[in-house]
């Protein structure tokens, strides 16, 4: 579903991705985590082109997504992404939200977006909330709105860039129910997080990157098992401590 | 003081001096309101294109703003008026000189509204500049193009952010709107000081142009805050605010 070939990307003098390599297949969900700054955000987005690259290939769905001739929005329309900050659209109402790339996007009818809309704020749980703006829900709320927007697309793949670092820590879970309920629908998924509780849950493979590189890609057993590089050990070691 | 002043047959035109200060005062909102939709809507477009990427959109957009921004107002209305006809192609410049209808009030109109766009420009910038750059991320990861993010996503919260300094370049207009007397435009301090040279009145005569211009700024300031509250996001704490 996604291929990540040799991918290498530079700001200016300094190397953010040093020949990033891995595949995410259909129905797969792949945890991505790592030092701050080792340049995961970078390559989350590359995948769906919100960052370009100098070096390598990324294919979603077989389609090369640095190609000359490739549709960008279109291609990024069957990609979901949520982000850490949520980044709702604070002057539209959450269903205005959820609507308005279906509309403006797919094409569907403001009926069949809203319908649609309904139906997903219905599985997030915040109906009740549809009318309310963004900068009156919590974060936690902001956060399943995100998500519920990403799926009205109907996306063949979503991409997670720390959803829940942005939270409190009482509301980390009410998101991280919703990912997981995604992960055992056969969502493919690929998750920049810390959290290790949802990666032992449902990940299928942990991604472990440090400088630009991918330093560890192993099956989850292995990976909590016996990392094998001592930078993963240390960072595994930090991170479970809490 | 002798207000009766007004009420006195005028030295032409069969009127009295308050037809002369009520033609003012229609000549001074048009040349204002005129000018500000030239500066709100072509201010806006070079907003929007010193915010883009291409250096090539950028760049001609950078160069007016620091042009039409460095130069004086006076200096400005003096070139529309005596020196844009002599230096564009012949046959226009003849029309500008002998047949153009009202060429006081049209060259003041478009020196006003172009200048002013010059200053309306760097604010829209600031306001679009001071959206985190996650929201665009969101807008194209959902699919939508560049053009409709802006439309969307960017302006809509921009344009929202910069309305107390937008209402103040708004005030400035009918301020720097008095500057069209100098190529004849026979606005409100233009009849001004003609009824005060012909009744030796000043002191009478420019308590009321005075009073006149506050309160235009004043139902300006009113409308605009009232516009701010009409618009006001439900919840949003401002760019800085999450
Ligand atoms: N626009 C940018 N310009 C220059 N350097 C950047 C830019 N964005 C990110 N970086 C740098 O690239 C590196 C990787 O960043 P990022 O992908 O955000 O890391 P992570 O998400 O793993 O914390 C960091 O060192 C960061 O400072
Ligand atoms: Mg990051």
């Amino acid at each position: 579903m996604i291929a990540i070939k040799n991918v290498s990307k530079w700001y200016g003098e300094f190397k953010v991705l040093a020949g990033c390599t891995t595949q995410i297949e259909k129905g797969e969900v792949v945890v991505v985590c790592g030092p701050s700054g080792s340049g995961k955000s970078t390559l989350i987005k590359c995948v769906n082109g919100l960052e370009p690259f100098q070096e390598g290939e990324i294919l979603v769905d077989g389609i090369s997504v640095g190609g000359r001739k490739t549709d960008l929005p279109k291609l990024r329309s069957r990609v979901g992404m949520v982000f850490q900050h949520f980044e709702l659209f604070p002057h539209m109402k959450v269903l205005e939200n959820l609507t308005l790339a279906q509309v403006k996007v797919l094409g569907r009818t403001p009926e069949a977006a809203i319908e649609k809309g309904l139906r997903l704020l219905e599985r997030v749980d915040l109906s009740a909330h549809k009318d309310k703006f963004p900068g009156n829900l919590s974060g936690g709320q902001q956060q399943r709105v995100a998500i519920a927007r990403a799926l009205c697309m109907d996306p063949i793949a979503m991409l997670f860039d720390e959803p829940t670092s942005a939270l409190d820590p009482e509301m980390i879970n009410e998101v991280l129910d919703v990912m997981v309920e995604l992960a055992q629908e056969g969502m493919t998924m690929m998750v920049v997080t810390h959290e290790m509780g949802f990666a032992r849950k449902v990940a299928h493979r942990v991604i472990f990157m440090d400088s630009g590189r991918i330093v560890e890609d192993a099956p989850k057993e292995e990976f909590f098992g016996t990392p094998r590089s001592e930078r993963a050990q240390l960072f595994l070691s930090k991170i479970l401590q809490h | 003081m002798d207000f009766s002043v007004f009420f006195q047959p005028a030295f032409s035109g069969g009127g009295t001096y308050l037809d002369w200060v009520l033609s003012g005062i229609q000549w001074t909102l048009l040349v204002s309101i005129l000018g500000w939709v030239i500066a709100f809507t072509v201010g806006s477009v070079l907003g929007v294109l010193r915010t883009t990427q291409r250096v090539v959109l950028r760049a001609p957009a950078t160069l007016y703003v620091e042009v039409f921004r460095n130069v004086p107002l006076l200096v400005q209305m003096f070139i529309w008026y005596f020196v844009l006809p002599e230096i564009v192609p012949r046959a226009l410049g003849d029309w500008m000189k002998t047949q153009m209808p009202m060429p006081e009030f049209w060259n003041a109109v478009l020196c006003l509204g172009f200048y002013t766009a010059s200053r309306v420009a760097e604010q829209v910038r600031s306001g679009i500049q001071s959206i985190p750059r996650g929201q665009t991320y969101a807008g194209l990861a959902m699919g939508l193009t560049q053009p409709q993010v802006y439309r969307h996503v960017l302006l809509p919260m921009g344009y929202r952010i910069i309305i107390p300094p937008l209402t103040s370049e708004f005030l400035t207009i009918f301020k720097n709107s008095s500057v069209a007397l100098t190529i004849g435009v026979l606005e409100l301090t233009a009849q001004a000081r003609q009824i005060s040279e012909y009744t030796f009145r000043t002191f009478e005569v420019f308590t009321v142009a005075t009073v006149v211009y506050v309160l235009i700024t004043l139902t300006v300031t009113v409308a605009m805050r009232a516009l701010e509250g009409k618009v006001r996001v439900p919840g949003y704490l401002g760019p800085a605010g999450r």
